[in-house]
């Protein structure tokens, strides 16, 4: 008996016809041409304003594998990079927080190998495909023979493999590849790196390792994934550090990720887990401002600790007002849309434009809409037109397309540009930049690009980024453009996110009414012994940046939320960690009143104004049980670091978040809550 | 000296810069590229189209080739994402019914005995869904094996061979169709 599945490819091989000659030279030469012009606007040109620092090695690789042309300097390069790796790696390794690295599928570094610990070294076989060749370098330049290097004329035919499997014999002590790395990371190694964030970034930095080596695995092309991220905050004493202060968050990128992680059978990089933002993405019945000058309202409660009895959970909400959206001011948007060949995924150029299309809906007749594309189709596709001209906005992005290579014509200043055209008095412009992760908006220079930002930003033009689909996302250059834009970070993977962010929250989204927004917690060492910030990590201001009127911080717009959590060990308390001073004073003690558990002050401006105000209020010492609307914000809080694989939480667990996000389920009006039970669910199935 | 260069080598020399090594490359690679597009769309001419879709794109995804994989398993992922993008589109046109679909309404048409064996291509084919038939276009003759298919195809190991066998099923289900309308 003859298989049919064999029948089946006999008698489509037979069937497959020669390709057409003609046009088969025909294509050749286009695509060779299209090589051509790629070779003009190399991948480099992704700027990377103020990302970490660690987030940018790869990216260093890359760019030095598309700027060193000859071929020598290929294989020098590609070695170079390598015993990077293989010097930098065993001492992080001794930095690694438990959760941090997790399961490295390193692959085939025979220098390293012996250094990781037994679970490591299990490389993943992959049949074939394993190239077995090795080059071996007898010697290794030092970085600034490299150009000499490169003019060698080494044999590609020995080198050409140019595998992942480089052994070195003879690397020449660590000192050249440190100094590359330094070299590889110019441009955002400014951002000062205090020895806490180190931790995170070498936790960080394992996480992106995975990422670069653990091709195909996870998930399509997730080699450009890039998240930022810092170390969790630690517990503090009150004593020695008795101020925290941080800027607001009103971002919930992070949780759209997170869920598209689980919803696609992945718990998420533990560098992806922002937990204000998982905790900021549900609305929470707080009270409404009454009126007074400042637009929002501080709401503080404090409760015990789900996963910790002898400490309390100290929430601060602050509740932006909802102006009557009848007397709003006339919207300005330009859309600044990637056109680049990646975004034609379903998730990604068709699901901006259904998003859209929702938005649209919601404007009123006398806003105006404006779209500017950057790689592949380029310009401005759609002069500014009034919102009430429905048929010429919809046909225009219609005629979107993904799909070209060219790269872009300096997409952001010309959406700027527009942006100023047609800003009238009292109204608001906003650009809204829809991306995958391609950033190549045509200002090379991070720093430059940084600057333009933020110098836009003074101009009274804001900017918000909207991720799109998995794979290239570079969340890390998303949170730092909006930072630096005055704008929001949103990730939208469903319409009905979508809907969420673009819709629900227009007015929130598109309109500010609180700049600049700080916030300071002071704990009275009285009443506290402890304290750590949930989440907020990549937001911490320095002490004295809280009254420092020309320091940027993050701006709240009409109804929006935001919810800090701290943990607080109480004096007394058998949780405190730290051990007292021996040589402390205790002054602080005696002026600290027995009533009052901290001091909250927070610092905003009128949106364009220079000067900030200051409200102040004093926290009572308290310990309710929790309002459902507690008790869910903690189970989020708790989920968070559950997938970050906090130390802090004990043996609290998936199925102790589930309990207590039902128990805080409340009315769940749209369902988000319900959502995050499930994806609790998952997660719990997915970390077994 | 050239052709004694691996596809890897000449990818990553390529995604250097390098013109001479990316018309090697795909000088190498163009035949199979458009027996793959022929055997997952099913249309000459929309094949053609395919295959320079993916080799105009090849350029700027090179960046994205590390070497860590084999070349043709990493060609063959970029493939089958460009046949999937084609069909989607294909499909949002209303155009569904080409391909395979297309040579299946031709041989209703007619009752020619000698293309039974072309008959039985067509119509099996037509009805395969397009997960399967990219499954399928990619393991045959000297094809990818298992392993590699699943790289491409971004599934496991053990999925392509369940969709083997799902190919076997629906022609055993197809057979006796056949052999019951007769």
């Amino acid at each position: 008996m003859t298989d049919d599945l064999d029948d089946l490819k006999r008698a489509l091989a037979a069937a497959t016809p020669p390709p057409d000659p003609a046009r088969r030279s025909e294509i050749l030469r286009m695509a060779q041409e299209n090589f051509d012009a790629a070779q003009g606007s190399p991948g480099a040109a992704r700027p990377m304003s103020d990302r970490p620092w660690w987030a940018n090695i790869g990216q260093g690789a890359s760019t030095m594998l598309n700027t060193l042309t000859s071929r020598g300097g290929l294989a020098a390069t590609t070695a170079l990079v390598a015993v990077g790796f293989l010097i930098v790696t065993p001492q992080m390794r001794e930095l690694l927080t438990p959760g941090g690295g997790a399961d490295l599928g390193l692959r085939e570094q025979p220098v390293v190998a012996p250094n990781w610990p037994a679970k490591l070294t299990q490389r993943r076989m992959r049949g074939e495909g394993q190239r077995a060749d090795a080059v071996e370098m007898e010697e290794l330049a030092p970085e600034p023979a490299l150009e000499t290097f490169a003019s060698d004329d080494a044999d590609l035919a020995a080198i050409a493999p140019a595998s992942p499997t480089v052994s070195v014999k003879q690397a020449q002590a660590p000192a050249p590849v440190i100094a590359g790395r330094t070299r590889l990371a110019s441009g955002a190694a400014e951002s000062a790196v205090s020895p806490q964030a180190m931790d995170g970034s070498v936790a960080g930095y394992a996480g992106r390792l995975i990422i670069e080596q653990d091709i195909i695995v996870a998930q399509p092309d997730p080699d450009t994934e890039a998240f930022a991220n810092e170390a969790p905050n630690p517990v503090k004493s009150v004593t020695t550090e008795p101020v925290s202060t941080f800027s607001v968050d009103v971002d919930t990128a992070s949780w759209s990720v997170v869920r598209s992680s689980l919803t696609s059978g992945r718990l998420p990089p533990v560098d992806a887990v922002r937990i204000e933002e998982m905790v900021n993405y549900f609305p929470y019945d707080y009270a409404a401002p009454d009126g007074g000058t400042a637009p929002f309202q501080p709401t503080v409660s404090v409760s015990a600790t789900p996963w910790n009895a002898d400490t309390q959970l100290m929430r601060i909400g602050l509740q932006g007002e909802l102006p009557a959206l009848a007397d709003r001011p006339p919207l300005n948007l330009v859309f600044l849309i990637d056109t680049s060949g990646s975004m034609q995924d379903a998730d990604k150029l068709p699901l901006l434009k259904q998003s859209f299309r929702l938005m649209l809906a919601e404007l009123r007749p006398e806003d105006q809409i404006a779209i500017v594309t950057y790689a592949g189709s380029a310009g401005q596709v759609l002069a500014p037109t009034a919102a009430g001209d429905r048929s010429t906005i919809l046909a225009a992005l219609d005629r979107l397309e993904a799909g070209g290579s060219t790269a872009g014509q300096a997409g952001l200043q010309q959406a700027y540009q527009v942006a100023e055209g047609m800003a009238g008095d009292g109204e608001v412009s906003r650009i809204i930049l829809a991306t995958d992760g391609d950033f190549n908006v045509g200002l090379n220079d991070p720093e430059a690009l940084k600057d333009y930002i933020a110098d836009k930003r003074e101009t009274g033009t804001y900017l918000s980024v909207l991720g799109f689909g998995r794979g290239n996302l570079d969340d890390a250059t998303m949170q730092a453009l909006a930072q630096n834009g005055n704008g929001q970070a949103a990730y939208i993977d469903t319409l009905s996110e979508a809907r969420k962010v673009l819709v629900d929250q227009l007015t929130g989204a598109l309109f500010p009414i609180a700049g600049d927004v700080k916030v300071q917690v002071e704990f009275n060492p009285a009443t506290v012994a402890e304290y750590r910030l949930i989440g907020y990590e990549t937001r911490a201001l320095r002490r004295e940046d809280f009254n420092n009127d020309a320091f940027d911080a993050g701006e709240i717009g009409a109804g929006h939320q935001v919810t800090a959590l701290y943990e607080v060990t109480p004096v007394g308390s058998s949780a405190i960690l730290n051990d007292p001073l021996r040589y402390g004073t205790s002054d602080a003690t005696t002026t600290g009143s027995d009533s009052e558990l901290a001091f909250l002050r927070l610092r905003w401006k009128e949106p364009g104004a220079d000067t900030s105000q200051l409200v102040e209020q004093p926290i009572p010492i308290g310990s309710g049980q929790p309002d459902a609307d507690m008790a869910f914000a903690a189970a989020i809080a708790g989920f968070g670091q559950l997938l970050r694989g906090s130390d802090y939480i004990g043996d609290w667990s998936y199925g102790d978040a589930i309990a207590l996000a039902t128990e805080g389920r409340g009315a769940d009006t749209f369902g988000y809550r319900a959502e995050a039970i499930t994806m609790m669910r998952l997660a719990e199935s997915l970390s077994r | 000296m050239r052709m004694k260069v691996s596809d890897e080598g000449l990818a990553l020399a390529a995604a250097g810069g390098d013109r001479a090594a990316f018309a090697g490359l795909l000088d190498r690679h163009y035949d199979r590229l458009f027996a793959f597009s022929f055997r997952a769309i099913g249309n000459r001419a929309e094949a053609e189209d395919l295959t320079q879709d993916i080799c105009l794109a090849l350029p700027r995804k090179l960046g994205g080739f590390r070497g860590e994989s084999r070349f043709t398993t990493w060609l063959y992922r970029v493939a089958v994402n460009a046949a999937h993008d084609r069909r989607r589109r294909a499909a949002t046109h209303a155009k569904a019914a080409s391909g395979w679909g297309e040579v299946e309404l031709a041989r209703r048409a007619e009752a020619d005995e000698a293309a039974e064996a072309q008959d039985w291509l067509a119509s099996a084919m037509a009805t395969l869904p397009d997960v399967l038939r990219d499954t399928l276009a990619l393991t045959m003759d000297d094809g990818l094996t298992h392993a590699e298919a699943a790289e491409a195809l971004g599934i496991s190991e053990g999925t392509v061979s369940w969709r083997l066998s799902e190919i076997r099923k629906h022609l055993r289900a197809l057979r006796e169709t056949e052999e019951v309308g007769r």
